[in-house]
């Protein structure tokens, strides 16, 4: 099959924002003194010299009483109690397993805190951590939640829910953690035939809807022999290349953010979904209708 | 002596038509890659750099590994095509380790690595294309793909080479053509909010007696630089804030 190939001059670059609003608050930039007054307190991205309170990273202040912190648009993930991340299991250690999740030092996940295939609740005996590697290997993606954050910012992690576990076929993309959304839910079953779970650390997981609600394994099997039709994919597909195009325009994730890319994008077929101008316009036309709709 | 004359001119101008006190137009992007954590893009004049920041992450040698502080790990290489002649190897010769020292030694004056113990921070910088002022160049980018990785630092941190036509005149900012017709080049990188040096460096000699204005010159080439950079730093996050409507901000 002929397949179109598209390369551009660097000089004839997409400009990519769909920035709308022109009004913005100040924005601080490393070393500029924030304020004078020795009241406050400081919080994160600022710091304190010659009694001056300065801003380290360039982003928007906050404050909350007398705490004033800068937080910028894009950084490492730092966890709170409750999230929920996708993550990577990058090693196997007595009792617990490492797990890459964006942050700035890897997470843990103790045995203790998974849910034993079969459901049971019973201690951890010497027999479960030689089946650590059964459960979980090294490379295997996981849903988990946070929780518990240590003091040097690492995180501790849980699957103690039947939603939580391994993640079997699907596509991974990693976007920046402040673009997704805090919402009540992070994990979506759109009803255009894929579950999205949109990581708060930035890692997404799109995959083929799940039917069967009554999982009793505690989401340790991973069926890979099952043929997913080649529709299904095509959606995931779809899905990824529309996250990617919201990513590129910097906008917010969360469920109707890409149910509208994805309903914008459908006169693009798949691969041409990948082409700069394309992404753009598909950015731009889910813009306009989220803004229609925090007008009505 | 007559060949130091050259550099500039009677009128005032020199070889590529700047004047003494000039520097070469920067041009800089900041976020130019998904992949690493923060990225950039900077010409200064023709030199053109890309640089990369991955991290703070988890340190991948154990025993490397600090309890209080992250380690800063520097890589700097030329791109082959990058000079006259074709370069053999792009990184790992003599000049090349050394300018990752110094970009090491520049860049951990600034970034407050006490936030994060047992932690990692690399920055890569490649040279695209080398005309002069190399290691400011490649100071300026880091801090930019710093600035966008969110990783805080104390303050910005520039560089800049000035030299010494005529035997009078300090010049800011030297190319590639200025550097090879001789002439002692300084580099400074420097804080130039506070004013402090973490980084200075001649290449010739010349009388001490006029280290005094080459070095203001070079710290007011760092000065202008930081504002151009802080520009950027504002369109960049100005940008970005109104594409996510200033969301996960108060």
């Amino acid at each position: 099959m002929p397949q179109k190939i598209y390369i551009r001059l660097a000089s004839h670059r997409v400009n990519t924002s769909v920035a709308v609003n022109q009004r913005h608050p100040k924005i601080f930039t490393p070393g500029e003194v924030i304020t004078t007054q020795n009241e406050f307190m400081r919080g994160h991205g600022t710091y304190e010299e010659n009694g001056e309170l300065k801003s380290s990273v360039a982003g928007v202040r906050e404050q909350v009483n007398n705490l004033i912190s800068v937080r910028p648009l894009k950084s490492r993930y730092n966890g709170e109690v409750g999230d929920v991340v996708v993550g990577r299991i990058t090693e196997v250690q007595q009792k617990r397993w490492k797990v890459e999740t964006n942050s700035r030092l890897d997470s843990v996940l103790p045995l203790s805190a998974v849910n034993l295939p079969g459901g049971e609740l019973r201690r951890r005996s010497a027999e479960d951590e030689h089946m650590m590697r059964q459960f979980l290997q090294e490379g295997d993606l996981i849903s988990a939640e946070v929780q518990s954050v240590h003091s040097d910012g690492s995180l501790s992690l849980h699957t103690r829910s039947l939603k939580y576990g391994k993640l079997a076929q699907g596509v991974l993309v990693k976007v920046f953690p402040s673009l997704i959304r805090r919402s009540k839910t992070h994990f979506h079953n759109l009803p255009i035939g894929a579950s999205v779970i949109l990581g708060n650390n930035g890692f997404i997981w799109i995959c083929p809807t799940i039917n069967n609600t009554d999982e009793s394994v505690g989401g340790f099997i991973q069926n890979l022999e099952q043929v997913v039709p080649k529709q299904e994919r095509e959606t995931i597909a779809r899905i990824r290349n529309c996250i990617l195009a919201l990513m590129q325009s910097k906008m917010l994730l969360y469920d109707t953010s890409i149910l509208y890319a994805y309903e914008e994008s459908l006169k693009y077929s798949v691969p041409e979904l990948l082409v700069p101008e394309a992404m753009v316009d598909t950015a731009v036309l889910t813009q306009q209708r989220l803004c229609m709709i925090e007008n009505e | 002596m007559s060949r130091s004359k050259e550099l500039i001119s009677k009128i005032g101008l020199r070889l590529d038509g700047r004047r003494a006190n000039e520097l070469r137009r920067i041009r800089c992007k900041l976020g130019v890659f998904t992949e690493p954590d923060g990225s950039a893009y900077l010409e200064q004049g023709l030199t053109k750099v890309l640089a990369a920041v991955y991290g703070p992450h988890q340190v991948r040698n154990r025993s490397k590994a600090q309890h209080d502080t992250a380690i800063v790990n520097c890589q700097f290489s030329m791109a082959v095509f990058s000079t006259n002649e074709r370069k053999r190897r792009p990184r790992g010769d003599r000049k090349s380790t050394e300018l990752s020292m110094h970009l090491q030694q520049a860049l951990l004056a600034v970034i407050k690595t006490e936030l994060y113990p047992w932690s990692q921070i690399d920055v890569y910088v490649e040279v695209l294309h080398a005309d002069g002022g190399i290691y400011p160049a490649c100071v300026n980018a880091a801090t930019l793909a710093l600035i966008d990785a969110g990783i805080p630092i104390k303050e910005y941190v520039c560089a800049c080479t000035a030299s010494l036509a005529n035997n009078d005149i300090p010049m800011l900012d030297i190319s590639h053509q200025e550097e090879v017709m001789g002439g002692p080049t300084l580099t400074v990188a420097a804080l130039p909010i506070s004013g402090k040096i973490v980084l200075m460096e001649m290449s010739q000699r010349f009388h001490l007696d006029h280290l005094q204005k080459v070095l203001e010159k070079a710290l007011q080439g760092c000065r202008d630089i930081k504002q151009i950079l802080d520009e950027a730093v504002r369109l960049h996050v100005r940008d970005v804030g109104c594409s996510t409507g200033w969301a996960n901000t108060s």
